[in-house]
């Protein structure tokens, strides 16, 4: 079958030759079309064209300023359908003028567009974190790290570096902060108000401060320091500027500490520290039963305890009586399965100052390391390191826990199963509805859930539509971690 | 390290600072006197015949047959590969040359002069578009062409230049990126602007009417003459910026078809080189990337200066060549640039970008960095001897030079 | 000295520059905070002997 060849010239018609290369790219390219070219007509473009084989008698008078369209097709309908669309195209060139928003690829160049900046948030993997994080200290900003896996050597000389600047370093493995009024990273949306909160845990953090906001106070501010910060080798730097920062903000009038027990050299620094204060502080060393502090300190074993003595001593939640929903538990063991770590570690504290025994993979002086066959109660944090390998956590991805969930409820000898759901800014978008989704039918059986929800009802996910959607499907729900916990001692207790 | 930044600092001013004229058009044994006969000065990194392209081996052929070396192309190959010629960069002799980059004795080549620095640099005439030398056109049409040149137009120019003070390019560039020139894919404006300067000096100087219309028309029909210039002003312009001690600023990139080179201020005159890669762009009807030729070409000079690719910004329309990116996505090009060099540079601003200097000396550590490399705007050139320019694009530098440059830059300043 | 950096960060309006997880960056703007994302990638391409000069030479 012989080729077609349409030519047409328009007159006088004259676009800029990269617009033409593009146009007759596109119409070479439609079905049936061998070769076509828009091409202004100057000698050395008509003897390229005549050699691609795309003239024909039409365009023998075309001159210099005239446009030539030469579609060489299969058929005369392929040629015809791709004149109609090199028309198209000339007769309405433009297409958006919107080009794409252009993004920073480097540090350098971020902060030369947004010389403004004065916090930097990082969250690329752990190799690199430490040498970015040095890039934007060097530059002037505080930096928050909620990258792991950073080297305690690195974090030191982070540390130092910062310190030397007047910098803060929170983190590395910092997860939320609230600076201002906004949540970063894994925060929650709570009220202004007079109490600040440095954390050494991310979710700890966060429970206090919902329960602060539930208590109808008001957060200041929330620094994080990174979970090893008031260990030896790193002295508590971040903690001891976090504690300048908040004893001389006029605006906070109480300060919250909330980290696992520290080394004993830093704690004495920290305490010092406390001491030389005028503010009243609230310190939480979660796994601790009792701290020597100064007499304008209180010692809080539980994140509640915290909580209640940060807001002037006020009881949370009094009107909550387990005895009103508690059941008895089918067995004896409970298995609790944890997104938050800090929560996980303050159901230990509170299972064994009960006189249980309790194993844990995360676990807290006093607590087992998890073994098999033993008849412990079993508390697993889902989000340390041996769960999160090349997995998000649990509480971006909640189907992390699925997997464990399933077996517990399977498990004949597991009575309870004990789970947090944690809300916010960072965290998953209805971590209720994926628990009850996953859950399923075995929801029905004689396996109780307990659960509570961290958050409140300013975060995107809505504290009470959470709470909703899990007492609907049949799970209790205990309006703190704490509760949850005696709750569920509770049910083993009418279990007998 | 404080000592590399205030290198680069010393880089960057010697760039800005530089005033490059276009004085003269002269023999290239005259510019050049290290040049001799049987000497042929090439784009690109050093390279021995067996490995060059295509087009490279065809342009070698037709300069010998010009220069009256060898009777025939035949012949020319021949002797090419028993020996008979020697091959040199044009960058070792103050030269650049675009796509093929010939230079040999009998052919005129311009001279910018920095006279900021008193260095000269030399580049041949642009011969226009078409089957032309630098694409490794080499038949009798090509050859006829360079007669011209060398004959008429040449010694025509040269005398219009000499005749007054010179043609100062820094502002005429400043005039053309703000006309929609980047100075390497699209050289129009400054094309126009070169010929409004010259032409009253080329009648002054001319006493062939007839003569003299053919020379205007050769310029005026030609979009990309002043590219030529412009190489030669960027070789003009970065040579004192060579030998920096612990400057990280790349002083030249360039490409003979095979491989990609690039030399650092801080580490002289050592190149650092890596296959080159293959453009990406848009081809003219009856051609597609099977018939290209990888990148060619001293051109690159252009976008060491801070044009070309760096100054896609200015020049919307070539941002099409990079294929699916809007015409005005092209200031994102310039953009990204700007995050693999030391500064900007003032007085070659675009308007379209609030009036963005153009990003000016390429830092290796920053090109690694970012994982940027510097974006080239190129002519595509056929694979096979003799058939031309077959298409435009872009094309990036590769980054094994820059990775091979980092680690001589770092035992230049004692790191390792 | 570096109480007012400190002093600075939590009395001035917080203006993030995020590199890593886009999704921090797309809800802080949610919130209205000025937020700059950097388009990271590794540098040197994860080669870890060029990253260790780069560290060493300072970008």
């Amino acid at each position: 079958m012989r080729s077609v060849i349409i030519n047409e010239v328009r007159h006088g018609f004259y676009l800029d030759s990269v617009a033409l290369m593009r146009y007759s790219k596109t119409i070479a390219s439609m079905d049936g079309v061998e070769e076509a070219a828009l091409m202004m007509a100057s000698p050395s473009n008509r003897q390229i064209m005549s050699d691609a084989g795309l003239l024909n008698d039409v365009s023998v008078d075309a001159e210099g300023g005239d446009l030539i369209v030469g579609i060489r097709a299969s058929n005369t309908e392929a040629a015809e359908t791709a004149r109609t669309e090199a028309n198209l195209i000339l007769d309405q060139p433009t297409t958006s003028g919107l080009g794409e928003a252009w993004r920073p690829k480097s540090i350098r160049a971020a902060v030369k567009i947004n010389p403004e900046a004065n916090l930097a948030l990082i969250s690329v993997a752990g190799d690199f974190a430490a040498a970015e994080a040095r890039k934007f200290l060097r530059r002037g900003l505080h930096v928050m790290m909620f990258s792991d896996n950073v080297s305690i050597t690195d974090e030191l000389s982070l540390k130092k570096e910062a310190r030397d600047l007047g910098l803060l370093v929170m983190g590395p493995d910092c997860g939320t902060a609230i600076i201002n009024g906004t949540p970063l990273a894994f925060a929650n949306v709570v009220p202004k108000g007079s109490i600040g909160v440095i954390g050494a845990s991310g979710t700890g953090t966060q429970e206090i401060t919902c329960l602060i906001a539930q208590g109808g106070g008001g957060i200041s501010q929330t620094l994080g320091v990174g979970g090893r910060d008031l260990k030896d080798e790193i002295g508590g730097i971040t903690t001891l500027m976090a504690l300048d920062a908040l004893d001389a903000d006029p605006d906070t009038c109480h300060i919250v500490l909330i980290s696992k027990p520290p080394a004993k050299t830093v704690a004495d620094k920290v305490v010092a520290r406390i001491g030389a204060s005028k503010k009243t502080f609230t310190v939480c060393f979660i796994g601790a039963t009792d701290w020597d502090l100064p007499t304008n300190a209180t010692f809080a074993s539980s994140l509640k305890l915290a909580s209640e003595n940060a807001l002037g001593g006020k009881a949370l939640f009094a009107n909550f009586d387990v005895n009103t929903i508690a059941k008895p538990a089918s067995a004896a063991k409970v298995c609790g399965l944890f997104s938050g770590g800090t929560l996980c570690a303050e159901i230990q504290t509170l299972f064994i100052s009960a006189g249980l025994s309790v194993m844990s993979n995360a676990a807290i002086p006093g607590v087992d390391t998890l073994s098999e066959n033993s008849t412990a109660h079993t508390i697993i944090d889902l989000g340390s390191d041996e769960y999160t390998q090349g997995r998000p956590h649990p509480m971006i991805d909640p189907s992390v826990r699925d997997g464990a969930l399933e077996t517990a409820m399977a498990d004949t000898s597991v009575g309870i199963v004990l789970v947090d759901v944690v809300i916010g800014y960072g965290a998953y978008e209805d971590p209720a509805g994926h628990l009850v989704a996953s859950l399923g039918t075995s929801l029905s059986g004689s396996t109780l859930v307990i659960a509570s929800v961290t958050g409140t009802d300013g975060d995107p996910q809505g504290r009470l539509s959470q709470i909703a959607k899990l007492e609907a499907a049949g799970i209790l729900v205990a309006p703190s971690n704490a509760d949850a916990a005696e709750l569920a001692l509770a049910c083993l207790k009418l279990a007998g | 390290m404080k000592l590399i930044e205030k290198a680069n600092q010393k880089a960057l001013s010697r760039m800005l600072s530089a005033d490059p004229v276009l004085i003269d058009v002269i023999p290239a044994s005259e510019a050049i006197p290290d040049l001799k006969s049987h000497m042929i000065l090439h784009a690109g990194p050093p390279i021995a015949w067996e490995n060059m392209c295509g087009p490279m081996q065809g342009a070698i052929a037709g300069i010998a047959k010009f220069e009256g070396w060898s009777n025939s192309l035949e012949d020319a190959f021949e002797k090419a590969a028993a020996g008979a010629f020697d091959f040199h960069p044009n960058h070792h002799f103050d030269a650049v040359g675009p796509m093929t980059g010939m230079t040999t004795i009998s052919q005129p080549l311009m001279v910018v002069e920095n006279r900021k620095f008193g260095n000269k640099a030399y580049c041949a005439l642009n011969e226009g578009l078409g089957k032309v030398m630098r694409f490794g056109g080499n038949d009798d049409s090509v050859l006829e062409r360079l007669s011209w040149l060398r004959d008429d137009f040449g010694p025509a120019f040269g005398k219009a230049l000499r005749s007054g003070d010179g043609i100062p390019l820094k502002h005429l560039v400043a005039r053309g990126l703000t006309m929609g020139d980047e100075m390497h894919q699209r050289n129009v404006a400054c094309s126009g602007l070169i010929l409004r300067e010259l032409a009253p000096a080329l009648a002054r100087t001319s006493s062939d009417n007839e003569e003299l219309a053919k020379i205007l028309a050769f310029i005026g029909g030609n979009d990309q003459f002043f590219l030529n210039v412009g190489m030669a002003m960027g070789k003009a312009i970065m040579d004192p910026v060579r030998g920096i001690e612990g400057s990280s600023v790349v002083t030249a990139m360039c490409r003979n078809g095979t491989e990609f080179g690039i030399r650092v201020s801080g580490t002289g005159d050592q190149w650092f080189t890596a296959p080159v890669e293959m453009p990406e762009g848009l081809y003219f009807p009856g051609y597609t990337e099977a018939d290209a030729n990888p990148d060619m070409g001293d051109s690159t000079i252009v976008e060491t200066i801070g044009l070309g690719g760096f100054a896609m910004g200015a020049s919307p329309a070539v941002a099409g060549f990079v294929g699916a990116g809007a015409a005005s996505d092209a200031g994102n090009f310039t953009r990204t640039m700007s995050e693999i060099t030391t500064g900007e540079n003032p007085e070659w601003t675009i308007p379209a970008m609030d009036y963005l200097g153009v990003p000016t000396g390429i830092d290796i550590r920053m090109v690694l960095d970012t994982g940027l490399a510097p974006t080239i705007n190129t002519g595509i050139a056929h694979k096979e001897p003799g058939v031309g320019q077959v298409g435009a694009g872009v094309v990036r530098a590769p980054m094994k030079c820059f990775e091979q440059a980092l680690i001589a830059f770092a035992e230049s300043v004692g790191v390792k | 000295m570096e109480n007012d950096k400190t002093a600075d960060l939590i009395s001035k309006p917080l203006n993030v520059i995020n590199i890593g997880l886009e999704g921090f960056a797309t809800e802080l703007k949610q919130q209205g905070v000025s937020v700059t994302h950097v388009d990271w990638s590794p540098p040197a391409g994860g080669d870890p002997k060029i990253a260790d000069l780069l560290s060493k030479l300072g970008t």
